[in-house]
């Protein structure tokens, strides 16, 4: 047993020496790969979306696929010399996410007359653009943590800027989340996510020492001192209840998981997340009591069909569209999203159920698990503690939003509106997301360049790491 | 730190597998339900990519399906407006199905439910397919006859080929167009639907197989059908008394114009039915006792539900009575209640040799290609114990004789028809909102009918007011069915 694992591990490193050095010191043509995968894949799908329109297929199908192949070479071209020892995966799974998004759209365009996928492409190139030269100009996390503060007060701006006279676009759909600028409407909560996490990574990397050390003594639980939690639990619940009173109660939950998440990391105390289900009980009932839209919501959540064609009737038609769908759906272009409310946004991932069916569906959480599994990994390989506990905080955020939004359209929880990420239809949303595979991509870099011993200096590693024979 | 992200990344794995599975139950388990939904719209849409099949009576289509050019590919269209609504019901995008465009919703369609929901019809190759034809027993001129009998009346007429059992006409007023419910407008279909709905008449409610009503001495029939089948004769002689003095009771019985019925102290069964001698009814149903009653009546088809293509209401008979509830019930009073459809039957089976036939409504269901897919629902209709005779063919061949009685000298005059054998029954009965009056009966041996007009006011009897209605009917029906 002993004599054969050795073995074995003397072939494996063997082999790593001899036969796959270029693939393993180049990760770019890995990623090169894996994004003509994720390009070709979104072509095919926005091919077949085509053909369901007419047997000759209108240029628009295309246009999709050659948009986002363009794209993605001036990703990859930015990443090869701005991040050259980034993870590999980070970008292609976010294009093949991103691309089957512009499908989808297209297809809720189709069924709809509305014109949203031309907007979505053209969001998609300027937040890309936009992660470009975050890449470009950011060449470490470390200095984030020195603006810890700073990034908290933004935090609370961005969350309270929709209810500011003359930049909040109202209540719509039920929530006051948008402001409008320049005739166009934005979502700052969207970015408060990643202020949120650069803010709370800082807090904890700096003082997970005494978060760590219980010295007071509630009950049976051994907590720290009441004044290392404060800033915490005033930023958290401070930012839980702008969004409570904003009725985006998909963010509160976003927000709070990540907030326990976090904590948990940092510390390695249970008592955390422990404590943290029992304050979620309690203001999940207090929610409950408080606010009668939070009733209507659970009501729903529990017994949908006795109020189809009022309250229930989103939930109701995204369990019709999903049922419909079976296990291999309809076929691009022969579901109903026309029946299904906000399906280019929220409800998108019913949609892909319908016409995907289980099959589809599956292989879209597979992609985000993914995602989420190279965020974790990223996060457990970072450089110092504020790395690794921001990638972990920025990757449990979008498994989180991922959870909440699939959960809600598929009755596993109370629906609560919040996209889906980068394949619904909305600028912010794809900001926000491109930004946190930017970060990523950075920690993931600075982590690797550092094993490497490319120390120092990425700008002047680049050419040599990267473009290298 | 690096174990505690292990364990966030097994909770995340946890909460994505929960989201897997309860995918799967979606999909998989409840996919059927969910696809089926009355309120999933897309059972719609499918269906009305279908042609549906049409409803014919005669040769005319009385319910068909016209391309649109709207998201619906079909607008089903009712030509007759409101002669045959209550048989065929609408189709309705919002309202969903009633009548017998619910009842056959499968053979229309040309494919069971669950092939539309699922879209499986575009798989095998038939989604252009139209659905059958169903060709309908209803024959065109005697429904016509019983819409313009009635003329805009409330009420109901039933008529019936006592032979087969294939009903020849159903109509009730009031009615209701189908078109503006079958629209593809949901305004148009909101608006029709409220104000039918506003209405205190009820012209959703068919009369004629779906409402109850005390049958009056229609129900004579049943307690003189107990009688003969119990060694009573035609002429076996009753007391004849202007009151009957009732056991157990001061309500005693008196007949409907106070005296006596003859000049005879006594008097035979068929005069007693002739004049519709209540003080000798209510004695013979005493006599005979409620328990014989009961099952004379439920072997005729009460308490029992109607084997019909459409849903009916149960004519209905309390299972026990005392004494005076016993007299009254034989008069077709106090509990007793009917539809026309079931006292249609009676009269049919009392015609047919004493044999209790299925109503049907349906002669033939065709394929596009013309091929029978199904005839009429033909049979008898037995009873739990097997037993489709409510009365043996001697005592329903004295009764259908009594019933000739009644139409030539008796309370039934106003039906008679000249070179036609036309024998029935009236009613009159007192109900809260003023008499239900009645007439069932037979032209020939190949139309049975029972018309009910509950609303005629005070003073409005069987004999006056139901018999010419009924007398209008038959007529057409004896020339439409002398042919065959």
């Amino acid at each position: 047993m002993r004599s054969d694992a050795g073995g074995r591990t003397g072939r494996r490193s063997a082999a790593a020496t001899t036969e796959q050095p270029a693939a393993l010191a180049n990760p770019r043509r890995v990623e090169a790969q894996l994004l003509a995968g994720a390009v070709l894949l979104t072509a095919f799908a926005g091919t077949l979306l085509g053909w369901s329109e007419s047997p000759d297929l209108p240029p628009a199908a295309i246009v999709t696929g050659v948009a986002l192949a363009v794209i993605a070479i001036v990703a990859h071209i930015t990443v090869r010399y701005t991040a050259p020892d980034a993870d590999p995966a980070l970008l292609p799974l976010a294009f093949l996410l991103n691309g089957f998004g512009l499908v989808f759209v297209r297809r809720v365009d189709l069924a709809s007359g509305t014109e949203l996928a031309a907007t979505q492409t053209v969001w998609t190139a300027l937040t890309v653009g936009l992660m470009c030269a975050a890449l470009l100009f950011i060449r470490s996390v470390a200095p984030f943590a020195r603006y810890q503060y700073t990034f908290g007060l933004a935090t609370i701006v961005l969350l309270l800027l929709p209810i500011v006279p003359g930049l909040t676009a109202g209540v719509i759909n039920g929530a006051q989340l948008w402001i409008e600028l320049f005739g166009m409407r934005f979502q700052p909560g969207e970015l408060a996510k990643l202020t949120g996490a650069i803010f709370l990574a800082a807090y904890l990397a700096r003082n997970r020492d005494v978060l760590s050390v219980a010295t007071q003594r509630i009950g049976p639980l051994l907590v720290p001192a009441p004044r290392h939690l404060a800033p915490l639990f005033i930023a958290a619940v401070g930012a839980m209840a702008i969004m409570a009173s904003l009725r985006d109660l998909g963010s509160a939950l976003l927000f709070f998981g990540t907030f326990v998440a976090m904590l948990y990391v940092a510390t390695g105390r249970l008592a955390y997340p422990a404590f943290g289900l029992v304050l979620f009980g309690l203001a999940s009932v207090l929610a409950y009591r408080l606010f009668g839209h939070v009733r209507v919501r659970v009501h729903i959540w529990l017994d949908p069909w006795s109020d189809v064609q009022d309250t229930a009737y989103q939930l109701a038609q995204s369990l019709f569209a999903l049922g419909t769908g079976g296990l291999t759906g309809t076929g691009l272009g022969f579901g109903r999203p026309q029946d299904v409310p906000f399906s280019a946004t929220d409800a998108i991932f019913v949609v892909i159920g319908e016409e995907l069916g289980l099959l589809g569906a599956t292989a879209v959480l597979v992609t985000y698990l993914l995602l989420v599994a190279r965020g974790l990994r990223i996060a457990q390989t970072a450089r110092d503690a504020f790395s690794t506990l921001l990638a972990l905080g920025l990757t449990v955020t979008f498994a989180f939003q991922t959870f909440v939004i699939v959960g809600g359209l598929t009755r596993l929880m109370p629906l609560t509106g919040i996209t889906l990420p980068f394949i619904s239809f909305g600028g912010s949303s794809l900001l926000a997301n491109y930004l946190i595979i930017g970060t990523l991509l950075r920690i993931s870099d600075e982590s690797r360049a550092a094993a490497r011993g490319r120390d120092g200096s990425p700008a002047a590693a680049a050419p040599a790491g990267g473009a290298g024979p | 730190m690096n174990r505690s992200i292990g364990r966030v990344g097994a909770v995340l794995i946890v909460m994505f597998g929960a989201l897997f599975v309860n995918l799967n139950v979606i999909t998989l388990l409840q996919a059927d339900d969910l696809a089926n939904h009355p309120a999933n719209r897309r059972l719609i849409i499918r269906e009305y990519d279908i042609p549906r099949g049409p409803l014919v009576v005669g040769e005319e289509a009385i319910a068909s399906s016209v391309p649109t050019d709207g998201e619906l590919r079909f607008l089903r269209t009712y030509p007759e407006g409101t002669r045959y609504a209550h048989l065929t019901g609408y189709y309705s995008v919002v309202l969903q199905r009633s009548g017998l465009e619910r009842a056959l919703n499968e053979q229309l369609t040309g494919r069971p439910t669950e092939v539309v929901a699922q879209n499986l019809g575009d798989l095998l190759g038939g989604a252009n397919r139209p659905g059958n034809a169903v060709l309908l027993t209803v024959d065109g001129e005697i429904q016509a006859a019983a819409e313009a009998a009635l003329a805009g009346r409330e009420g109901a007429v039933v008529v019936v080929n006592p032979r087969s059992g294939a009903i020849l006409a159903s109509y009730a007023n009031p009615t209701f167009d189908p078109n503006p419910l079958s629209s593809h407008d949901r305004t148009v279909i909101r608006d029709a639907w409220d104000e039918l709905r506003e209405r205190d008449d009820q012209p959703l409610v068919d009369r004629a197989t779906s409402e109850l009503y005390p049958p009056g001495s229609t129900f004579k029939l049943v307690v003189a059908a107990a009688a003969l089948e119990r060694g009573f004769a035609p002429d076996s002689l009753f007391p004849d008394e202007a009151v009957y003095d009732v056991p157990q009771t001061t309500a005693d019985i008196r007949n409907f114009a106070g005296g006596r019925c003859g000049a005879d102290p006594e008097i035979t069964l068929t005069d007693a039915m002739r004049v519709s001698c209540n003080t000798v009814f209510a004695r013979l149903g005493v006599e005979l006792g409620d328990d014989a009653l009961i099952r004379q009546a439920e072997r005729f088809g009460f308490n029992r539900a109607v084997p019909y293509e459409l849903p009916t209401a149960t004519s209905a008979i309390p299972q026990e009575l005392d004494v005076p509830a016993t007299a009254q019930s034989s008069l077709g009073q106090r509990d007793v209640r009917a539809t026309p459809l079931q006292m249609a039957l009676v009269t049919a089976a009392i015609v047919n040799g004493g044999q209790l036939l299925r109503p049907h409504v349906v002669n033939q269901v065709l394929s596009p290609e013309g091929q029978v897919v199904r005839g009429p629902n033909e049979g008898l209709w037995t009873g739990a114990s097997g037993d489709a005779r409510p009365l043996s063919a001697r005592s329903a061949e004295q009764l259908r004789q009594m019933m000739i009685e009644v139409v030539d000298t008796g309370t039934g005059r106003a039906a008679r028809i000249d070179g036609v054998t036309v024998g029935g029954k009236t009613g009159t009965a007192q109900a809260a909102g003023g008499p239900v009056v009645w007439f069932v009966g037979f032209a020939g041996e190949d139309a049975a009918i029972a018309v009910v007009l509950p609303d005629e006011g005070e003073g409005a009897t069987g004999g006056a007011v139901a018999a010419p209605v009924a007398r209008q009917v038959l007529e057409v029906a004896a020339r439409r069915t002398a042919g065959r």
